[in-house]
């Protein structure tokens, strides 16, 4: 059979419920109410998008439909009444080969009235300013508890329809502390709540928001959601998807929300925190939102690509966010429905276009773990300057390196000698062999942590600096020069002795260091320091080629007798050198050029006269060639280690050119159109002031600007969203004339405005919801209303809504007693089971927590982009690798498996358990069951549940007695230590019964 | 206008389905329609999203095992005879030749490089098999060839979400989450749309290759792990017997049953279904992965050792997938990523990988064939790119990533047997003639599945968004 996919609930629906579509011709018609929708149809040919505009002809402006297809006033003269009606399939439109369905009768006539009547355009409605439509009133005025009310339930009325009585205290408490902590009441909070509820209903649910509003558990559970749209994981993505430090960003998001900071400089400083006068270190924290993209650590990249694919992901996570547009069709083309230009996106483009980033680290900021939250980082070591005989030590190297440079000036260049080897050979005897070239290869047969010993002789009289050379091989792993698997190698130290005594380095450079393992690692006396050849991505270097690197003595040594020299290589097994030589010259040699340059001018410069960054270039590399300094600051650098270096924004000193991208190809840039001025999208107001050089921090401040419309109403229909299942606007992503309309757009227009005229504080957002009658009505289904309303859209009862899947794993930690209530820091490890990462290209090191992190919320679990944790997958935790702003709510098989047999679940059942047991201790299962209903569902048990508890509860227990090893193999520690096993064992069975219910991960 | 399925928890649809509907008038309803005038979604049941559902005109191929060789096999070492190539091995190519082409790693410095392989014209169909793919020749008149397709994006990860999704960054849903999507699937035990992997690591990419997208998650792609458990979480706990773990799964059920009478949410009905399924996999897993039931000249075939998670095993779990009605069975066998490193050479490894895939992925088909599967099963072989024929210097001289001419192979579900279409040139840069670019794969690949690409959509942030973006033409040629 032939199926035609057609949805004919989704086209049934606004006719049921939204009185505003016609089922008949309307007596006036309005453009966006009635006519849009239709002419919407035409605008994919006859639109905004130029280039694919056919017949030159477009529908969407007034002049454009007027230029041909509509006589204003006069029907019959309109060609389009025409060609929409035509029975000639060569001139109907839709043309029948765009398999758009043709008009009906009566959007026809629609269509004819509305010419009729003058053919007059509007804007779509989401692009206009704010109304401000007052409250309507209402017959039944003991209802509203506020405005929200009065719009909800004016709507009701004039369906002739009762809003639903308000929800018993139980599914209050637990409702409300959902919502705005993510976690359930203790039972203390519901018996306060109960008793003082039944005394002063108002003032008990007041003080409950109240108390709820300032618990640091609601920025967890507000930041979370706000976590979606910054699409925050803890790995870089794509094939790699190494391991990143994100996490004071998410401290700074739960701070914010808990201070209530206003949501216009929560848009600021996350936007251009780092662009703010006087920046402070959390506003350049704030800027980490669009260091969430991703980086492709893949070898054989193209960085610019991917810092394109960054730029991209930041404007289409902005206008996602903040706008509800997608953007992302105007990357390649104009867009077809709505009125953004393919130069327009380029435009917003260019705003991040001029960040230091290149699909790498970029731009990083050190914080401490409590740095967010106010504490005090622990007090660092000091710095090398702390040193009293530090500043001469400096002066005194400074003038060693103007000697040498007006050494090396007078062109005392270099002779580097190779020297004679005389012996050579490896701590454990495994082979050294000279080769023609008088290089030495290793086999690497030895230890893992060999030391290479070579004696030499040289023709010098004196030698003043060393040059070791590495050297490729066709025997080497990826042709060396090192051992290492890639080629790699790490010399954590080289020393030079001659008749037993050690001679001392005064400084080195190398041609090519990866990054932390500068040479000057080698001369150091730390072992957990060394030289190695790495490239980073975005590095021109490369890493199986040749390098050098020169070792400068501190006093030139006359030669007399043989010289012993030996390479170290103390960390990472298997990291020894394959190939090198070594050579020494009679005359200090120049640094390599580049750093030369700088560096001398720098050094030529008066202390006084130096910039910022040469003193910071002197200071450098002082500290590189002074031992003492040296370990100073390394002990420094490692306490700094225990923070995070968070990635950050920062702007070129020179922005970046940007141009419209041919088809999106960030390779065909169109250089005929020439570079584009950042800017914002014209059809939003308000304009963005005409100025040139604007910045992100312009962006920001457009976007929360009380004239532009589109920000207050995006941000509060979401807000409604995560109370109702469902935004106002359903398509909460879509405001464009593709998205739908909005249920209660007054009511959206007035939260709107109220957002701003509240100071955009979000928790006063959150009071008025929450206090609502429409907020806390009951969610019991209404079969009367399934064929009025079958989708709820108008409110006349609370939803049910299954919660997130953190929130899954946070509701049954509250319940068993188990959670680990710190707020902030780094991602933790709960347990995990076996080979979730089988899949992915790169093991991941997953060390499940013993201690109490084991029970941290889910939203500070671990998060790597390629595989992550499997209950988030599971409950349709989306993969962060773009923007989320609603979650799809799904209900599967796997999910029922994952709640019966996880191994944290299981164990949040033994602790449900134990906590029942612990608060009832004589073995009254009635009474237990109580305290577990209570403890999960903040209710007692109905009659029945109960009954279907107690029944299986028998059943099990007496299987469980005559059955200790079962009872015994169901228990955590702490329950063994009961005297009654297998009446614990068989309330474990319970406890995990309640915790796989449906009422347990669902709000009701 | 609104996307139900967005939204499973619009569950009263169903009951809308059941007892509304009845009444509307059928202008109404039309009227309604073509004011929509786009495609419409799909009517999904959300209490069960996966029932088996009926395409857009009747399917050749009811379901699919997609067997993808991670990293980019070498045509020109399997496939592709190129005399010519050796005839210049080690000369610079053309330069007209090079012209415009993206690598992901050539400096521009390399040189030809000819194959080292014996290559045979066999079949009546006459494709030219390398020495390396002995048992292929077993099924060369069973197989459609592809030697002239082509791909867009020259990095494994991208290429493989392309293949996958159609698109080079990760959010779009795969291939196997449209599948099941459009035709939910047959099978009540098991997820309908199940991921097999084999080889020293994961594909690149992970879950954003087999993931759902935008769609709903009951269409991603379900890992099943090669040691251990086959799903997440199959086992009961320590203490649990099935008779307990049966009165447990009841217990549940009335409890839900209790709830749903009081509060009416017919999403609990979802959940009660969920969870029996749950209890099924249970059992059905277990016994999908039983191999002992397996005849010892059928493990024989597919080279299956007792134990031994590998590539043949995963083969052999296909057919057992799609013998219990799951829709779509994806494996990875990974490293063919083929440069000329120690552990990624044209010698050693390659054999090593070949003798991996050669013998299993014949006896799929032909095992197949003889249960009477393989006229409504579609068996696709291939990678996300092919590789250059330039040699490219490493330890050893291997190929890098080439995105302008490759081969994949398909079988059985309405695709012409015995049939080579595609032919590149003499140095195999380019495709001269049967060029089929991935999304021309993609909407050849829905349609023998019954599907119109264009309008089997989604639509979702203000688009209607299909797993061939906005390309793809169905390849007539390849159609039986």
């Amino acid at each position: 059979m032939t199926y035609r996919p057609i949805g004919i609930v989704a086209l049934l629906l606004p006719l049921l419920v939204a009185s505003s579509l016609p089922a008949a011709v309307p007596d006036e018609v309005r453009f966006n109410q009635h006519v849009r929708p239709i002419l919407s149809n035409c605008f994919y040919c006859h639109g905004p998008d130029e280039k694919h505009r056919e017949a030159d002809l477009r529908l969407d402006t007034r002049e454009g439909a007027t230029a041909a297809a509509i006589v204003p006033g006069q029907p019959d003269e309109s060609v389009l009444l025409d060609r929409v009606a035509s029975h000639d399939e060569s001139e109907l439109m839709p043309p029948p080969a765009s398999k758009r369905a043709r008009l009906t009768a009566e959007q026809i006539a629609t269509l004819r009235r509305w010419i009729e009547q003058g053919a007059e355009y509007e804007g779509h409605w989401a692009f206009l300013p704010l109304a401000s439509d007052p409250p309507p009133a209402v017959k039944n005025q003991d209802w509203p508890h506020n405005p929200i009310d009065q719009f909800i339930l004016a709507r009701l009325e004039r369906e002739g329809i009762a809003p639903s009585p308000e929800a018993d205290e139980a599914t209050l408490i637990r409702r409300v502390t959902l919502d705005l902590t993510g976690l359930l009441p203790t039972p203390k909070e519901v018996e306060t709540f109960t008793r003082e509820f039944a005394a002063q209903q108002e003032q008990a649910y007041a003080a409950l928001v109240g108390r709820l509003l300032d618990s640091p558990h609601y920025g967890e559970r507000w930041g979370r959601h706000w976590l979606d749209q910054a699409r925050y994981a803890d790995s870089n993505g794509y094939t790699i998807d190494s391991q990143r430090a994100m996490w004071p960003y998410r401290d700074w998001v739960i701070q914010a929300l808990n201070d209530d900071q206003p949501f216009d400089q929560f848009t600021i400083e996350q936007l251009a925190g780092d662009l703010l006068p006087e920046a402070t270190k959390k506003q350049i924290v704030a800027s980490a939102f669009h260091r969430n993209t991703l980086i492709n650590e893949e070898g054989g990249t193209d960085p610019e690509q991917f810092r394109h694919e960054a730029v991209v992901d930041r404007v289409n996570t902005t206008a996602a966010v903040w706008l509800g547009l997608t953007v992302g069709c105007a990357q390649c083309h104009t867009h077809k429905f709505d009125p953004i230009t393919h130069r327009e996106y380029y435009e917003l483009f260019a705003f991040f276009n001029s960040t230091t980033d290149v699909n790498n680290k970029g731009a990083t900021l050190g914080v401490a773990p409590g740095e967010m939250f106010g504490e005090q980082p622990e007090t660092l070591p000091p710095l090398p300057e702390a040193d009293e005989h530090f500043a001469q030590r400096k002066a005194q190297w400074e003038r060693q390196q103007a000697e040498q440079r007006a050494a090396s000036d007078s062109s005392q260049k270099p002779q580097w000698q190779p020297l004679t080897y005389i012996e050579f050979d490896t701590a454990t005897g495994a082979g050294l062999k000279l080769l023609e070239d008088n290089s030495l290869l290793a086999d690497g047969r030895g230890a893992d942590n060999e030391t290479y010993r070579v004696v030499a002789k040289t023709d010098l009289a004196q030698i003043a600096a060393l040059r070791l050379r590495v050297l490729t091989h066709e025997s080497l792993p990826k042709q060396g020069p090192g051992l290492a698997g890639n080629g790699n190698f790490v010399l954590t130290r080289l020393s030079l002795s001659a008749a037993g005594a050690e001679q001392p380095f005064a400084s080195a450079w190398a041609d090519h260091e990866q990054p932390k393992f500068a040479i000057s690692g080698v001369f150091d006396d730390d072992p957990g320091t060394g030289w190695a050849i790495n490239v980073g991505p975005g590095s021109t270097a490369k890493m199986n080629a040749g390098h050098q690197a020169v070792l400068v003595l501190e006093k030139s040594l006359a030669v007399d007798g043989p010289l012993e020299v030996k390479l170290f290589h103390e960390l990472n097994d298997g990291y020894l050198v394959g190939r090198f030589a070594l050579e020494a010259s009679a005359t200090i040699p120049p640094s390599p050029a580049t750093i030369d340059d700088k560096l001398a001018a720098a050094l030529t410069t008066p202390d006084d006269k130096r910039t910022p960054a040469q003193a910071k270039l002197v200071r450098d590399a002082f500290i590189a060639a002074d031992p003492p300094s040296r370990a100073a600051q390394a002990k420094r650098d490692r306490a700094i280690a225990k923070s995070a270096a968070l990635m950050v924004m920062k702007e070129l000193d020179q922005p970046r050119e940007t141009f419209v991208a041919l088809r999106g190809d960030f390779l065909r840039p169109d250089k005929a159109l020439g570079p584009l001025q950042p800017g914002g999208l014209s059809f939003v107001a308000p304009p963005l002031p005409a100025q040139a050089g604007r910045t992100r921090l312009d962006l920001a401040r457009w976007l929360v600007h009380p004239e532009n419309p589109l920000t207050p109403r995006v941000t509060m229909n979401r807000i409604w969203m995560r109370y109702f299942g469902r935004g106002l606007v359903e398509t909460e992503e879509d405001f464009g004339s593709q998205g739908s309309q909005p249920t209660h757009p007054e009511l959206l227009d007035w939260l709107a405005g109220e957002l701003i005229r509240q100071g955009w504080s979000q928790k006063a957002m959150h009071r008025l919801i929450v206090s609502s009658s429409t907020y806390r009505q009951a969610s019991k289904h209404r079969p009367e209303l399934t064929e009025s309303d079958p989708r709820n859209l108008l409110l006349a009862r609370q939803e049910r809504l299954r919660v997130e899947a953190e929130v899954v794993r946070d509701a049954a930690l509250s319940a068993s007693g188990l959670l680990d209530r710190a707020i902030g820091g780094p991602s933790v490890m709960p347990p995990q089971p076996a080979g979730v990462y089988s899949f992915t290209q790169n093991d991941k090191k997953w060390i499940a927590e013993t201690g109490s992190s084991r029970f941290r919320r889910g939203l500070y679990t671990l998060f790597f982009r390629s595989a992550p944790y499997p209950l988030f997958t599971t409950f349709d935790a989306p993969d962060f690798q773009t923007v989320c702003t609603r979650r799809v709510r799904s209900n599967t098989p796997l999910q029922a498996l994952t709640v019966a047999n996880d191994e944290a679940f299981v164990e949040m059942a033994q602790g449900l358990a134990a906590r029942v047991i612990g608060d009832i201790p004589t073995v009254d299962i009635e009474a237990r069951l109580d305290r577990a209903f209570l403890l999960c569902l903040c209710r007692p048990p109905s009659e029945r549940e109960l009954a279907v508890l107690q029944g299986f509860y028998d059943r099990q227990l007496t299987d469980l007695a005559a059955d200790g090893d079962r009872a015994a193999a169901l228990l955590s520690t702490e329950l063994k230590k009961s005297s009654t096993q297998a009446a614990a064992a068989a309330l474990v069975l319970v406890c995990r019964a309640i915790l796989n219910t449906d009422a347990f991960i669902t709000r009701e | 206008m609104n996307e139900p399925t967005q939204n499973l928890k619009s569950v009263t649809r169903r009951h809308f389905f059941g007892e509304c509907a009845v009444g509307i008038g059928a202008l109404a309803l039309n009227a309604l329609l073509q004011q929509d005038g786009r495609a419409v979604p799909l009517k999904i049941d959300p209490a069960n999203p996966l029932a088996a559902r009926e395409p857009h005109f009747p399917a050749k191929a009811k379901r699919v095992i997609f067997l993808f060789m991670a990293g980019g096999p070498s045509q020109l070492d399997l496939f592709e005879e190129k005399p010519k190539l050796r005839e210049l091995h080690g000369q610079p190519p053309p330069p007209s030749l090079l012209a415009g082409r993206r690598f992901a790693f050539l400096k521009g410095t390399e040189t030809l490089l000819g194959s080292q392989r014996k290559f045979e014209r066999v079949g009546e169909c006459g494709m030219e098999l390398s020495e390396l793919l002995p048992q292929h020749r077993k099924i060369v008149d069973e197989v459609c060839w592809l030697r002239g397709l082509t791909t867009d994006v020259f990095n494994h990860g991208p290429a493989k979400l392309f293949m996958n999704t159609g698109f080079n960054a990760p959010g779009r849903p795969a291939m196997g989450a449209w599948a099941t999507y459009g035709l939910g699937s047959q099978s009540r035990d098991l997820p309908g749309f199940v991921v097999l992997q084999s080889g020293p690591r994961g594909p690149r990419a992970g879950a954003s290759l087999w993931s759902s997208g935008f769609l709903p998650t009951s269409y991603q792609g379900v890992p099943f792990r090669g040691n251990g458990d086959p799903i997440l979480h199959l086992k009961s706990p320590p203490g649990v017997t099935r008779a307990a773990e049966r009165d447990f799964y009841d217990t549940v059920a009335e409890l839900n049953e209790a709830r749903l009478d009081e509060v009416g949410d017919p999403e609990i009905m979802t959940r009660i279904n969920a969870y029996e399924m749950a209890y099924r996999m249970q059992t059905s897993a277990p016994d999908l992965v039983d191999l002992s039931q397996e005849s010892a000249e059928t493990l024989e075939m597919y080279g299956v050792q007792a134990g031994q998670p590998s590539y043949a095993t995963n083969c052999l779990l296909a057919r057992r997938l799609v013998e219990r009605g799951v829709r779509f069975v994806q494996l990875y066998h990974t490293d063919w990523d083929h440069h000329g490193d120690q552990a990624n050479n044209l010698s050693g490894a390659l054999e090593a990988r070949c003798q991996e895939v050669d013998r299993a992925s014949a006896a799929l088909v032909m095992d197949l064939k003889q249960r009477g599967l393989l006229d409504d099963t579609l068996v696709i072989w291939g990678g996300e790119f092919g590789r250059t024929p330039m040699g490219e210097v490493r330890e050893s001289i291997g190929r890098d990533h080439h995105i302008d001419a490759f081969t994949m192979w398909l079988a059985g579900g309405g695709v012409k047997p015995g049939f080579i279409l595609g032919q590149t040139d003499e140095l195999g840069f380019g495709v001269t003639e049967g060029k089929v670019h991935v999304h021309d794969l993609q909407a050849t690949i829905m349609h023998l599945l019954g599907f119109d690409h264009q309008r089997l959509t989604y639509r979702f942030q203000g688009r209607d968004f299909r797993l061939t973006d906005v390309h793809g033409k169905l390849v007539h040629e390849m159609l039986a």
